[in-house]
């Protein structure tokens, strides 16, 4: 077998392969390792070290066997059940479509250049794949042909070349102008195609969740606990004397996130684009507990982690009995403090709502069940809507209700406002909020003149703009 | 008792009924399973409902060692299972070297068994248990995750690895339960280790025997109507409904009043022992406290 190819720098000045050579079977090496960096671009962890791997496995097996081969590369590269649709794809792309494309390439004058290009998968084939990867199952099963017809008209089509020059302008190869006016536009408003490309935004934002210290140690450089199984271990060597100290500092967290989503209506989108968002910065919702109510609460944090977040909030909308009963928070509330309040409130949580406060429910409930609320959690944030617009005022009697027991009161019409939220998660510490009378009365005065007079969650050094 | 004397359910029932704890059938067939087949046991419920008694009653029943490991959050090695005794280790270090021992003797000596100190879960694997002990993990959910994933290696080989002695095995398996209140979720991966057992409220008639059975004593006109009126209060909506060791504790309030049946006014005094929150003791007070007062009068 041949050697690696060199690493000089750039990966993709190789030189572009004769297609002779690919056709025997030459430089096994080099093409798996463009596999494995074509899988690597789709979101399929491939390191090095797993590609040394397999280079390894591969000397077990008959290679010109194609079920073997396949299998051995399934079985090294991929770590996930989820993934496994894509890993089909992109090897039926690789080892079988793309050398036919490579072929015809090389007739055409500046091929060399073009090869390098074809490295990366082109835009409307990475959209695609995206695309694939948030949607749910049923939607994956029929990509494969689609695919294919995708790739026939590709190939007829001449102006290829000129969709792989946009390729390095943005991630998703929106123009920044768009990325803009997504961000600014209402999510009522967006169209499906729309919605796709926000989940995509979403998927490329970088966040952490606010931090907790936990009551765990952990071996640092520079602590304030002397680590003394370490010390004594390092000091042997000296005698009984201690001369080399070891320390642990204290562990932080992902403080845990609870997210209670109105689903009436058309609080069901504004509700799905939250999780989604939720989803995109909290690794996967590992912390995350979500429920959903429309007159009754239904807890979806089980469903959430094995599927997508549209199914999950579909399937409960279709649960939903009495549409026109409307929302009744109060009743929602007072249920989740009862029944899960104790279970999922511990640790210093921070419980976001989402709802326009149109509660048809009774308002003293609301009252008292927001208050046990507020004094159970770290930080409750109540999301509304309607609050982008900005004549909007919280005067609906719900709204008014529960306006004294928030904690922070945020807009969530638009990508912008997600991003607020986001960088407001990011810097919630272990200070508690003030919820003194003095300090309620004030924040309600300011709440009630509406959004614009709040003054925006930016905080230094995070990351608040979208990657471009 | 011999564990090989709980040979059927009703042995298990008989026993634990000996020790004053009440045991519904179906919680009985759990123990026992639980004995037969040496897996832990996951206990469930609201707060007072005897789960940590059932430990507590088991090694009794059994005649053997109870070993308690309380759970909090940031429980590590060094608190649950075992660690070095430093000082000892350095005084150690420096007789030796008074005396001139040679180094690896000194490393051999001080890492010996000597100079360990064994936390709950070492002692229930110690290979030197004669007779296996019951080992109570209280309250799991007050740990952290990382302490389940390290009970996750305990529960299924009842080793432990120390890495300056080796692997500690147990000789004898010991009789693990594990309670917890919900505050937290406990992974999938350790529920599916363990048999697992959801305590609930008891019935009426149930919660009478219990109360004749821990309280012996006690009038059984005051003690029916204790428990009729404790019945009602779990169906009202509380924030906090009282399990049994709330009706156990009240009825020694009441008996301490001298009281003989339930009259309003004590009852009215006296119901900081069952109802631990101010929301909950205004909701029951007013008209529906005297409704639920005649009731609970009404059934004697």
């Amino acid at each position: 077998m041949n050697a690696l190819p060199q690493e000089n720098g750039d990966y993709f000045a190789l030189d572009p392969l004769k297609p002779l050579e690919l056709e025997r079977g030459e430089r096994l090496l080099y093409r798996l390792t463009e596999f494995g960096r074509i899988l690597w671009e789709v979101g399929i962890d491939v390191g090095p070290r797993k590609m040394l791997d397999l280079a390894e496995t591969l000397n077990y097996v008959d290679i010109t066997n194609k079920e073997d081969f396949y299998t051995t590369l399934k079985c090294s590269l991929l770590a996930k059940h989820e993934q496994e649709a894509v890993f089909d794809q992109m090897y039926l792309y690789y080892w079988y479509m793309r050398n036919q494309i490579g072929k015809k390439k090389a007739d055409a004058p500046g091929a060399a250049k073009r090869d390098e290009k074809q490295m990366r998968l082109p835009p409307s084939e990475r959209k695609r794949l995206a695309e694939h990867l948030n949607s749910p199952q049923e939607q994956r099963k029929d990509l494969r042909p689609e695919m294919r017809d995708s790739e026939r008209r590709r190939r007829a089509d001449e102006r290829s070349d000129e969709e792989m020059e946009d390729d390095t302008s943005t991630p998703q190869g929106l123009a920044y102008s768009a990325i803009e006016a997504l961000r600014k536009k209402d999510f009522e408003s967006f169209t499906w195609d729309e919605v796709q490309d926000a989940k995509k935004l979403m998927a490329e934002m970088r966040w952490h969740l606010g931090m907790r210290p936990t009551r765990r140690k952990r071996p640092a450089r520079r602590g304030s606990y002397p680590d003394m199984r370490r010390i004594v271990r390092r000091n042997l060597k000296y005698g009984a004397e201690l001369l080399e100290l070891t320390w642990r500092e204290t562990k932080f967290k992902p403080r845990p996130l609870v997210i209670i989503c109105d689903i009436i209506g058309s609080m069901s989108l504004y509700s799905r684009l939250l999780l989604h968002f939720i989803h995109t910065i909290s690794n996967g919702l590992l912390n995350v507990e979500a429920f959903v109510f429309g007159t009754r609460l239904t807890r979806i944090t089980r469903q959430l982690r094995k599927r997508d977040v549209d199914d999950a909030v579909r399937d409960v909308s279709k649960s939903v009995q009495d549409w026109s009963g409307g929302t009744r928070i109060g009743d929602a509330l007072h249920f989740f403090n009862q029944k899960w309040a104790k279970r999922v409130l511990g640790r210093g949580a921070v419980v976001l709502i989402i709802s326009d406060g149109w509660d048809r429910g009774d308002a003293s409930t609301l009252e008292v069940e927001m208050d046990r609320l507020q004094h159970s959690c770290h930080r409750l944030i109540w999301l509304n809507p309607l609050l982008g617009s900005p004549d909007y005022r919280p005067l609906t009697i719900g709204m008014k209700t529960a306006l004294p027991y928030i904690d922070n009161f945020l807009p969530a019409h638009n990508l912008d406002s997600l991003i607020n939220l986001g960088n407001l998660l990011a810097t919630i510490d272990d200070s508690r909020p003030a919820r003194n009378a003095v300090a309620r009365r004030k924040a309600v005065a300011a709440w009630s003149k509406g959004y614009s007079s709040q003054r925006n969650y930016h905080v230094p050094g995070q990351p608040q703009e979208l990657p471009s | 008792m011999d564990q090989d004397a709980l040979n059927t359910i009703e042995d298990v029932q008989r026993a634990m009924f000996a020790q004053n704890y009440i045991a519904d059938r179906s919680l009985a067939t759990t123990v026992f399973l639980a004995l037969k087949r040496r897996k832990p046991l996951l206990l469930e419920g609201e707060p007072g409902v005897g789960k940590t008694e059932v430990a507590k009653v088991l090694s009794a029943v059994l005649g053997t060692r109870l070993i308690r490991l309380q759970c909090y959050e940031g429980i590590d090695v060094s608190t649950a299972v075992y660690e070095w005794n430093y000082t000892r280790q350095m005084l150690h270090i420096r007789l030796m070297e008074a005396g001139g021992a040679s180094r690896t003797e000194e490393l051999k000596e001080i890492f010996g068994p000597d100079f360990l100190i064994q936390r709950p879960l070492l002692q229930a694997i110690d290979p030197a248990n004669t007779q296996a002990p019951v080992l109570l993990i209280d309250e799991l959910d007050r740990s952290d995750e990382e302490f389940e994933a390290y009970l996750l290696e305990l529960l299924s080989d009842f080793q432990i690895t120390i890495p300056e002695i080796g692997t500690i095995q147990a000789k004898e398996t010991p009789v693990v339960i594990i309670t917890s209140n919900r505050t937290r979720e406990i992974h999938d991966a350790l529920r599916r280790r363990c048999l697992y057992y959801w305590i609930d409220f008891p019935t009426l008639e149930k919660e009478y025997q219990i109360v004749l059975a821990r309280m012996p004593g006690v009038p059984e006109r005051l003690a029916r109507q204790v428990c009729a009126f404790v019945r009602e209060l779990r169906s009202a909506d509380l924030f906090k409904v009282p399990g049994i060791a709330e009706t156990l504790d009240w009825i020694s309030s009441l008996l301490a009043l001298d009281q003989m049946e339930l009259v309003e006014g004590p009852v009215r005094d006296t119901l900081g022992a069952l109802l631990k929150y101010q929301d909950d003791v205004l909701k029951v007070g007013g008209s529906e406290f005297t409704r639920m007062i005649k009731k609970a009068q009404g059934v004697s």
